[in-house]
């Protein structure tokens, strides 16, 4: 894999920030655009724009051909069986939302049970509070392990007869924890609860074949896997969406609409009323040709070391407090001494380096870690050593002034 | 090493309120109190405030979070006590204006306050030194 080729596809890389060159650390918030995916955009939006599924006219049929081609090219990506398992939506955040609002609140009564651990992000979690507090459902949680990780044998004692949805992330975006997601689906159906995952930071670093995981539904977003923002996926297994009802109703979703009542459309079109996020779509389509020219299986290689090698140097740093599993995603959620994160983050920009700082989205998890707000440095395929090595020398430098000041 | 954008942020003045805050703690007995937070990134502060016959007898604060925040709730209750409530939404509104980068029409003393200037040229950070003018203007309208 040629990081450095990689890089020149991204035209943002490439410049000065407070007088340093741009490192960008922050991609678990957001990843970059390679050239490829903001070309698509601007090509859809200069030459084919339409409203998609109704105009005879070609620009139409070429929207809508685009439009669908996404739709399968999302579908070979995860490996689902069917595009009618592949729903457009804004985001995981959506994504999440459409289970809760349709699934959960029509199957759960009130001695049924949500599953759910501390590491969530607050798209998995808040969904679930409000689906508890609507249908009388209790919302528990599996503990964490010192270390951060979920221990299987406390999914195995806490899914029970009552557990009718267990949702958890595939990757956490504070810890770097990678859950075992097979073993945990195997857990939640052998009671005869469906598992949801959040995907938002699983998508975009490795492959994800849904049929093998055998979750029932997957929900990540484009943004963070090179695409525009504003385009998310929500996967789930169609014996399931066929039951659900729509959340959103109008245009795009009906079949036939009377004074009193209608019908929908079928799968995956039900669930998505409204003009759809087109050119999100296709900008999401260019993201997977990207990702799959450079390979997945290279991207998470190229991570993992990545992971191995910022572990090594971050953790000589005196005073350095870092939360989470040894093995873990690309991505280091830190404090560094007295310092607090929204000043480390402050004097890490004045080097031109960009880290993430505050609770992440994830509150109840910076109670378990008893912090009121940690700094993130997080690593995608166009990162290096080097941005490791810049991230150290800012660090130090962050010691040094702090320690001048005070 | 020069750290002359740090330091155009990070003045003595601001670190010296971080370390050694001035009026933190609480007031007992009839306070008013206003709790506030930043829900971006998780900075919080409890304001109480005394206030009698429309003048500000006392000011503490307690709470969590940056250098910048914290040390502008110290600056901040240092600034308003003894002044009037009128002066001390005054003294907000100049603040803000600060915050903006705004040429200020008035030459209220802010007194340590004034040395959080620096913060206009961090627009990441400006929510961060508002937190307890915004909070103690809050508990002053609702009185």
């Amino acid at each position: 894999m040629d990081v450095r080729a990689i890089r020149q596809m991204f035209p943002i890389l490439d410049q000065e920030v407070n007088g340093h060159p741009l490192v960008y650390l922050d991609s678990s918030a957001t990843s970059q655009k390679p050239i490829s995916v903001i070309e698509a955009v601007e090509n859809y939006y200069r030459f084919d724009n339409a409203n998609v599924h109704r105009g005879v006219h070609t620009l139409g049929s070429r929207a809508t051909d685009q439009y669908e081609g996404a739709r399968e090219k999302v579908r070979r990506f995860i490996n689902a069986g069917s595009t009618a398992e592949v729903i457009f939506t804004r985001g995981t955040t959506t994504s999440i939302n459409t289970v809760a609002y349709s699934y959960a609140r029509a199957n759960l009564k009130p001695e049924d049970e949500i599953l759910i651990t501390p590491m969530e992000h607050h798209s998995n979690i808040i969904p679930w509070q409000q689906a508890a507090k609507a249908t009388g459902a209790t919302l528990k949680y599996i503990p964490l392990q010192d270390d951060g990780t979920v221990a299987l044998e406390d999914v195995k004692s806490l899914v029970t007869d009552q557990t009718k949805i267990v949702a958890i992330a595939h990757v956490s975006n504070v810890l770097g924890t990678i859950n075992p997601i097979k073993e945990i689906a195997q857990i939640a159906h052998a009671k005869g609860a469906v598992l949801l995952i959040d995907g938002a930071q699983g998508a975009p670093h490795m492959k994800v074949d849904v049929q093998d995981l055998d979750c029932d539904f997957y929900a990540f977003s484009g943004h963070k896997m090179c695409a525009p923002t504003g385009i998310g996926v929500l996967y789930g297994k169609r014996e399931l969406l066929e039951e659900m009802e729509p959340v959103e109703f109008g245009g795009e979703m009906i079949d036939f609409v009377s004074l009193q009542d209608s019908t929908w459309k079928e799968l995956p079109w039900k669930f998505e009323g409204g003009t759809p996020i087109i050119a999100g779509a296709i900008g999401l389509a260019a993201a997977i040709d990207f990702l799959e020219d450079v390979g997945m299986e290279n991207i998470l290689d190229h991570e993992q070391k990545l992971a191995d090698y910022v572990m090594d140097r971050l953790s000589t740093v005196e005073d350095i407090k870092i939360y989470g599993p040894e093995h873990r995603a690309a991505l280091v959620t830190f404090n560094l001494g007295d310092v607090h994160p929204h000043d480390v983050a402050t004097a890490l920009d004045s080097f031109g380096i960009a880290v993430r700082a505050g609770h992440h989205c994830a509150q109840p998890l910076m109670k378990w870690l008893n912090v009121t707000a940690t700094a993130r440095a997080s690593f995608y395929l166009y990162n290096t050593e080097d941005d490791v090595e810049k991230l150290m020398d800012g660090l130090l430098k962050t010691k040094e002034f702090f320690g001048h000041v005070f | 090493m020069s750290f002359n954008n740090l330091e155009t942020l990070y003045r003595q003045v601001i670190m010296d309120h971080y370390k050694n805050p001035r009026n933190r703690g609480v007031i007992e007995g009839d306070a008013l109190t206003v709790d506030m937070n930043n829900p971006t990134c998780g900075d919080r502060i409890q304001l109480h405030l005394q206030v009698e016959e429309g003048k500000v007898k006392d000011a503490k604060f307690q709470g969590e979070g940056c250098s910048i925040s914290m040390s502008s709730a110290s600056m901040m209750t240092q600034a308003i006590k003894g002044k009037t409530v009128t002066e001390a939404l005054e003294m907000s509104k100049h603040f803000s204006e600060m915050m903006l980068g705004e040429e200020l029409d008035s030459d209220l003393d802010l007194g340590d306050a004034q040395a959080l200037s620096g913060v206009s040229q961090f627009p990441a950070r400006i929510k961060c030194a508002t937190l307890a003018w915004k909070a103690m203007e809050k508990g002053i309208n609702h009185k």
